[in-house]
């Protein structure tokens, strides 16, 4: 990789390499590796201190790594590409006194938008988003909702082909939430590349395909989201007539039975093999079920116990905030 | 650089139409009305200093008795009266009391002098400039009366030049004295109000947006502008509104001493100096301004801050009077105290040369002040590394 401005990475919409930041002289995000391919929807996945925002701010050229290099769409140099990107921040903010359109217009603007068409494209997106009635209204005016509603339109005002959001379904109801999924994926569907950041594992395994597992400054997985389930066995949930048979010998060993119901890892061997021990071996099935396991387990897996709780208090307080 | 000028213009739009269609802009145009009392009262004194440091000098012309005899008279008067209150007299051995070429002693005597008296105590003569005559003209009535042991009242003749090197001198520091004093004070009203012209942007949460969408430098500079904008904005109405005012108490402004540039460049050196003097001290509070979290920081910071420019201020008044002095060119090449001291020489000095270095001078060091305070802020508000924006830096600066 060369360390010039300029770099032919036309695959990737972003790339990081051994990017480390550093607050007070506490690691916040410990050589970090990142590639992400342009056109998909990207997940950045890790309770809150992480790493994640640091990371993405770092990527967007808001601050700079203390060490490694980062290329937004190919440059070293991400403020010059913030005309192709969109990015809504994690803490939302808007001019209190702007009127809803002239915010959207105003972040177009920003990114290179000629004012006159970002208010005119303000005004028409809100009206196509259902907030027709809003669209002279000051942002003070507007309901928590509405206002970050109107962040998103002014991330997106400007047709970007890479677009940022940081915990974006954070504050959302569940109403805006299912908007903001169909958002995300309408323009998923136009071939922009969206990464998002999120600590609610939902999102991320209905919306991605790919994702990062971010915890304690580094990133333990990069990859399809098929690919970190599969990290972990199906997992066998079977209820039998008879405890005892030859069959037995298809199930692991130390299993124990709660009644007549079992719960076990699959064998190595696969589904076909134990389906046959335990017809032939008069196991008696009464049910059988083989779950995938989900992107929660496969977190748990792979950025451990602890990491996992505190994600999951992390989205009771949200819900309790919101 | 075009983008960061673009998107110093997209800040500097939406902060000017912010503030100018506001409520609170109506306020602000108020403003000056206090500033304005408390100038008169600065004036006032700044006058009185004046008259200390630069009392007026009338040649005396009279036959040597007659002269000795008004020298003192003043010595009597002054006991009474005070010091201030009466010209020094100047006696001129080598001139007739009649002399025909008086006129010329005005500007060829040993000082600059205001006016001259001739003929005799009884029936003098004061010849200068309308001004100046008719400012003196009763004083020297006074002086005769007084050095003829006020027997008969004494009527002055009077023969008037357009000006002498003496009158001119005055106007042109009271004009040094009152162009300074106008860019004192509006600099003084308006540039403390950048300190806090970050903090709706911090608070708000808004400066993620603006840094992640375009340069630091060019957030800076769109508020250093925008802020500009309105400061010129309501001078333009305090000075239409004061200009109406004069017009309609029939003020002549065609009376007023004029500068040693001329009035049209020494209006344009005005604003341009008062610009600049705004653009260096803004700049500088909008990087202080900057590092604070909250509108109670910022307050904290607003007292030194005014003491530091009363600081600047004092160092180019003090140099009005010293011209060419190392004081004078101390305020001169000093950055935050150039403007003030450039305003004065424009009165004082009829050489144009020195106004575009010094602008030239002034705008290299607000480009100064403000990469180093977007370098401060990076670093120690948006928490930034240096090591990429190190490498980065000149590379931006070159477009």
């Amino acid at each position: 990789m060369t360390s010039s401005a300029q770099v032919n990475i036309p695959e990737n919409a972003i790339e990081a390499h051994k990017i480390v930041k550093r607050f007070d002289g506490e690691l916040a995000v410990d050589g970090i590796d990142l590639k992400i391919k342009k056109g998909s929807i990207f997940g950045i996945l890790g309770p809150n201190g992480a790493g994640k925002t640091t990371t993405l701010r770092m990527l967007l050229g808001i601050i700079d790594p203390d060490e490694g290099e980062r290329f937004l769409l190919g440059s070293a140099d991400p403020i010059s590409k913030a005309h192709q990107v969109g990015y809504l921040p994690e803490e939302r903010g808007l001019y209190q006194s702007m009127k809803a359109f002239d915010a959207i217009g105003f972040m177009g603007a920003l990114r290179g938008l000629p004012l006159a068409e970002g208010r005119k494209r303000g005004r028409q997106m809100m009206i196509d988003h259902g907030l027709g009635d809003a669209v002279d209204k000051q942002i003070r005016q507007l309901s928590k909702g509405m206002a970050q509603t109107v962040q998103l339109l002014g991330t997106i005002v400007h047709d970007p082909d890479l677009i940022i959001l940081d915990e974006p379904f954070s504050g959302l109801d569940a109403l805006n939430q299912g908007k903001l999924e169909r958002l995300i994926r309408g323009q998923a569907d136009k071939g922009v590349t969206v990464i998002f950041s999120t600590h609610v594992i939902a999102h991320a395994e209905r919306l991605c395909e790919d994702i990062a597992i971010v915890a304690n400054g580094k990133i333990p997985f990069t990859g399809k989201v098929s690919t970190a389930r599969d990290r972990l066995r199906p997992q066998v949930h079977l209820e039998t007539r008879n405890l005892e048979g030859a069959w037995r010998s298809a199930i692991p060993a130390d299993c124990q039975p709660l009644g007549h119901n079992w719960h076990f890892t699959l064998p190595e061997s696969g589904v076909e093999p134990l389906l046959r021990a335990l017809i032939e071996g008069d196991a008696g099935i009464q049910s059988l079920s083989i779950e995938r396991p989900g992107l929660h387990d496969a977190f748990v897996h792979i950025a451990g116990e602890a990491a996992a709780k505190k994600m999951e208090e992390d989205a009771i307080l949200e819900g309790e905030a919101a | 650089m075009i983008e960061t000028i673009r998107a110093a213009f997209v800040i500097a739009r939406r902060d000017f139409s912010a503030i100018i269609f506001s409520k609170s802009f109506f306020f602000f145009l108020l403003g000056p009305l206090f500033p304005i009392i408390i100038g008169i009262a600065a004036g006032g004194l700044g006058q009185q200093v004046r008259q200390d440091i630069d009392q007026p000098v009338i040649g005396v012309a009279l036959e040597a008795s007659q002269a000795e005899k008004l020298v003192e008279a003043r010595a009597v008067l002054v006991k009474n009266l005070g010091n201030s209150a009466l010209p020094q007299l100047l006696i001129l051995p080598d001139t007739e009391p009649y002399d025909p070429d008086i006129k010329a002693k005005l500007d060829t005597a040993e000082k600059p002098l205001t006016a001259i008296i001739s003929g005799t105590l009884e029936a003098p003569l004061l010849t200068g400039s309308p001004v100046d005559v008719n400012r003196w003209n009763g004083k020297i009535a006074l002086l005769s009366e007084t050095a003829l042991s006020g027997s008969n009242p004494v009527t002055v003749k009077t023969d008037f030049v357009t000006a002498t090197n003496s009158s001119n001198k005055r106007g042109q520091l009271f004009t040094a004295q009152a162009g300074q004093a106008v860019l004192v004070l509006l600099t003084m009203i308006l540039a403390g109000m950048v300190l806090s012209n970050l903090v709706e942007e911090k608070t708000n949460k808004i400066i993620e947006i603006l840094a992640a969408a375009i340069p630091m430098d060019a957030i800076f500079l769109g508020k250093l502008f925008a802020m500009l904008g309105m400061a010129l904005v309501g001078i333009t109405v305090w000075s239409s509104l004061g200009l109406l005012g004069g017009l309609i108490i029939g003020l002549n402004i065609g009376n007023l001493p004029a500068p040693a540039v001329g009035w049209p460049l020494f209006l344009i050196l005005m604003v341009a100096y008062f610009s600049m003097a705004y653009l260096l001290l803004g700049s500088l509070f909008l990087g202080i301004g900057a590092m604070a979290t909250t509108v109670r920081e910022v307050q904290t910071l607003s007292m030194p801050v005014t003491m530091g420019q009363l600081l600047v201020f004092f160092l180019a008044f003090s140099a009005i009077t010293k011209l060419d002095e190392p004081i004078e060119w101390f305020a001169v090449v000093f950055p935050f105290s150039s403007p003030f001291a450039m305003i004065a020489r424009a009165a004082q000095m009829d050489n144009i040369w020195q106004h575009g270095v010094a602008l030239i001078w002034q705008a290299m060091f607000t480009l100064i002040i403000i990469r180093f305070s977007v370098m401060l802020f990076r670093r120690n508000v948006m928490k930034s590394g240096n090591s990429a924006r190190k490498k980065n830096l000149f590379a931006r600066m070159r477009g």
